[in-house]
């Protein structure tokens, strides 16, 4: 009898185990150095994205981005009198240390706002707070459309937060845009598709399947996995079963590249299209040749071919930052600056004397509104929504295991 | 449905299965000695992962070698640091506390288990500089895969259970034919006896964890081959999977943990894949695969609360 106690103690101590990791860690604050000379007021801006785990390489890449534009700002005496410093968060990719990393940000008085975060449902999960404080937060990297347009965005888009704003376009064209993509360039009309059961992943795939039937393709296997599975093989013998061409992915590459691998070692040499979040350069590392002939799409124009993102891109080489600024790069400086001007504006309006954190949180609320500007990724401005005018993706394709500059890009209408 | 997918599914479970059995086997020894559920075993696992990948990333000209004449060497290296790891544990973390309430040691081996993937997650570096904070590339087999009648087996799936198969062999063959394993029997039955019998019993209970960790280390370079990356935290889950494997056979009995393994991973592949297969139940699939995996652990536990092969230690109490 008594060992049948130990093990129901030991069952316990599992369900201990999974709440511990499950929130356990706290994320460190880290404060970046920022010389504050000659009795400037100090200005703290919040970065908040995954800095550990399997998305730190993009998460990173945004945190020294934000930190390039913030360099800049206080080099070039942007608003004078005033320093501004970084603060990053690590929100693990995960809601609830989100949630709690945005509650420490509103508690700080010297915070003033928000660039961040990386991840839809993290974002899901900080609103609210930073809504309560009146604190803008600025998002480079969340696509999910309801962040900004509520949850029936298609039929009744309302606003639900008016502290939340993005410059990346949302996946109510990202979406859409892979489904034309597959049906009318790629000539294909059978596809399957797999998402990862999240804010993100699942809301891609939604607007994917909802264009790609308009069309007229088939959907033929639809499928749920999680963002740590690396064992799909029950999904890919249901997807050999079916007359798939394509798998169309929703989530992230940690999740989306043995996905690749195991489709093509399943003997189906039909590639895989992923969003934002499949694009990376691990994505290949892990798949190896099995990624040669994936897709991935990415909101905005290649940085590269942009003439207005040359100096950003070799400011941050001249930096020397130890990650490179990966995918959100341009839109994190870009909103990093939103932020900067917003402040800018706020502070003139008041005379150059800073009122108290409170009455100043919402002023720079009402001016990141107004914003606007000709950024790195091209002009900066957010509509009602809090969203992006800009409605550009580019399509990208794995070719001699790099994923290039992009076949196709376009602005897509809808 | 037809029955070649059906095959391919029975094919994709064994595999599993045999993988979560090799980790399963640390559980069920290291709980037949010293009735501690060693939480920290999973990472003893993800160690063996990294120890074959430092072997093959660091030691010059390893990465160049075919990938069959790597594998003995990144065996070596990853058996090497996992059973140095789960020795070191025993003797340092669970060896002070083996007087102590039986919730001390476990509470040990749940933070033992965070400080091993911090420990990795931290400082560990592939050549480049690249860490271990997120996934990190496995090298894995180029080979196709082999076309039995429509169901495909992979290189890494033919590895996976011959490894299976050989350690089991040898595993039962040690226990039951020869000294130092009856010895080991003889603790776990009544280790006052054992002692008076002239068994050393600290010295069988350190062996229970060497041999644990090596299977799960053997365990860990079967995962890698198949998914091509291996992580910090792959043990947690692992883990508590092949716990549940442990407690379905029996815990406590080591044919049991293979058997428990086995039946879980069949459980597991073909009620998400049977499921993912027809429409309507598409979405009781993949995401569903740990909910029946745990559906048989409760059922099979209401039905027989000593697991699987679980008669052989009911005489303990």
């Amino acid at each position: 009898m008594f060992r049948r106690h130990v093990a129901t103690l030991g069952a316990l101590a599992g369900v201990c185990a999974l709440a511990v990791t499950g929130c356990g860690s706290r994320a460190a604050s880290v404060a970046s150095s920022g010389s504050s000379g000659s009795g400037d007021t100090v200005v703290q801006i919040g970065v908040d994205s995954p800095l550990t785990g399997s998305l730190q390489a993009p998460g990173q890449g945004l945190r020294y981005s934000a930190q390039l534009a913030v360099n800049i700002a206080n080099k070039e005496k942007e608003v004078p009198g005033v320093t501004f410093q970084l603060v990053a968060k690590d929100d693990e990719a995960t809601a609830s240390i989100g949630e709690q990393n945005a509650t420490a940000f509103v508690a700080d008085s010297g915070v003033v706002g928000v660039v961040g975060p990386m991840n839809s449902s993290v974002a899901q999960s900080e609103q609210s707070v930073f809504n309560a404080a009146n604190m803008v937060e600025v998002s480079p990297a969340t696509t999910n459309p309801s962040l900004s347009q509520g949850p029936n965005w298609k039929t009744a888009p309302s606003r639900p937060y008016k502290s939340f704003f993005r410059d990346i376009t949302t996946d109510a064209v990202q979406g859409p845009f892979a489904a034309d993509y597959v049906y009318k360039t790629l000539g294909i009309h059978t596809v399957a598709t797999v998402d990862d059961g999240q804010t993100y992943g699942v809301g891609l795939v939604e607007t994917f399947t909802q264009e790609f039937t308009r069309l007229g393709g088939k959907v033929t296997v639809a499928q749920t996995a999680t963002p740590t599975t690396t064992d799909y093989t029950s999904v890919i013998s249901a997807i050999r079963s079916s007359s798939a061409q394509l798998v169309y992915y929703g989530g992230s590459y940690p999740a989306g590249a043995p996905l690749t691998k195991q489709l093509k070692a399943g003997g189906l040499n039909i590639p895989e299209m992923g969003g934002d979040g499949n694009d990376d350069p691990t994505y290949i590392r892990t798949a190896g040749s099995a990624a040669n002939g994936d897709y991935a799409t990415l909101p905005g124009a290649a940085l590269t071919s942009l003439s207005t993102a040359k100096t950003f891109i070799s400011e941050y080489q001249a930096a020397n930052f130890p990650v490179q600024y990966g995918i959100y790069g341009g839109t994190t400086y870009d909103a990093t600056w939103s932020l900067i001007l917003a402040v800018k504006t706020a502070l003139s309006a008041d005379g150059g004397k800073m009122p108290s954190a409170d009455t100043f949180r919402s002023q720079v609320e009402g001016a990141e509104q107004n914003v606007s500007f000709n950024g790195v990724t091209g002009p900066v401005s957010f509509d009602k929504y809090g969203d992006t005018g800009d409605r550009v993706i580019t399509m990208y394709k794995i070719q001699n295991g790099s994923w290039g500059d992009g076949v196709y890009s376009a602005a897509f209408a809808g | 449905m037809s029955v070649t997918i059906l095959l391919q599914l029975v094919e994709n479970g064994l595999v599993l299965g045999a993988m979560y059995g090799l980790i399963a086997v640390g559980y069920t020894m290291v709980y037949g000695v010293i009735q501690l559920i060693n939480f920290a075993h999973g990472e003893i696992f993800m160690l063996g992962g990294f120890g074959a990948l430092t072997v093959y990333a660091w030691i010059p000209g390893v990465a160049h070698l075919p990938l069959l004449a790597a594998l003995p060497l990144m065996l070596i290296g990853g058996v090497a640091v996992s059973v140095v790891v789960a020795v070191g544990a025993e003797r340092l973390a669970y060896r002070p506390l083996r007087t102590a309430p039986r919730l001390a040691p476990l509470i040990t081996a749940i933070g033992l288990s965070l400080a091993l993937q911090q420990v990795v997650s931290l400082w560990y570096r592939l050549p480049g500089g690249v860490n271990a904070k997120g996934p990190v590339s496995f090298p894995s087999f180029s080979g196709k895969a082999f076309n039995l009648g429509g169901v495909l087996v992979q290189p890494a799936d033919i590895f996976t259970l011959a490894a299976a198969a050989v350690c089991m062999a040898g595993l039962t063959w040690f226990v039951e034919r020869t000294r130092g394993g009856r010895a080991i029997q003889a603790t776990a039955q009544d280790p006052d006896t054992a002692r008076l019998m002239g068994i050393d019993t600290d010295r069988m209970i350190v062996l229970s964890f060497a041999i644990g960790a090596a299977l799960a280390a053997v365990a860990a370079i079967t995962q890698g081959l198949r998914y091509g990356q291996i992580s910090f935290d792959m043990g947690f889950v692992a883990g508590l999977k092949a716990f549940t494997a442990a407690v379905l056979g029996g815990i406590g009995n080591v044919r049991g943990s293979m058997l428990g393994g086995i039946v879980l991973g069949l459980v597991e592949e073909l009620s998400s894949g049977v499921l993912a297969h027809f429409h309507t139940t598409a979405q009781y699939g993949q995401a569903w695969a740990d909910v029946w995996a745990f559906v048989l652990l409760i059922l099979v536990l209401l039905v027989r609360p000593q697991g699987l092969l679980g008669e052989r230690v009911a005489d303990r109490a």
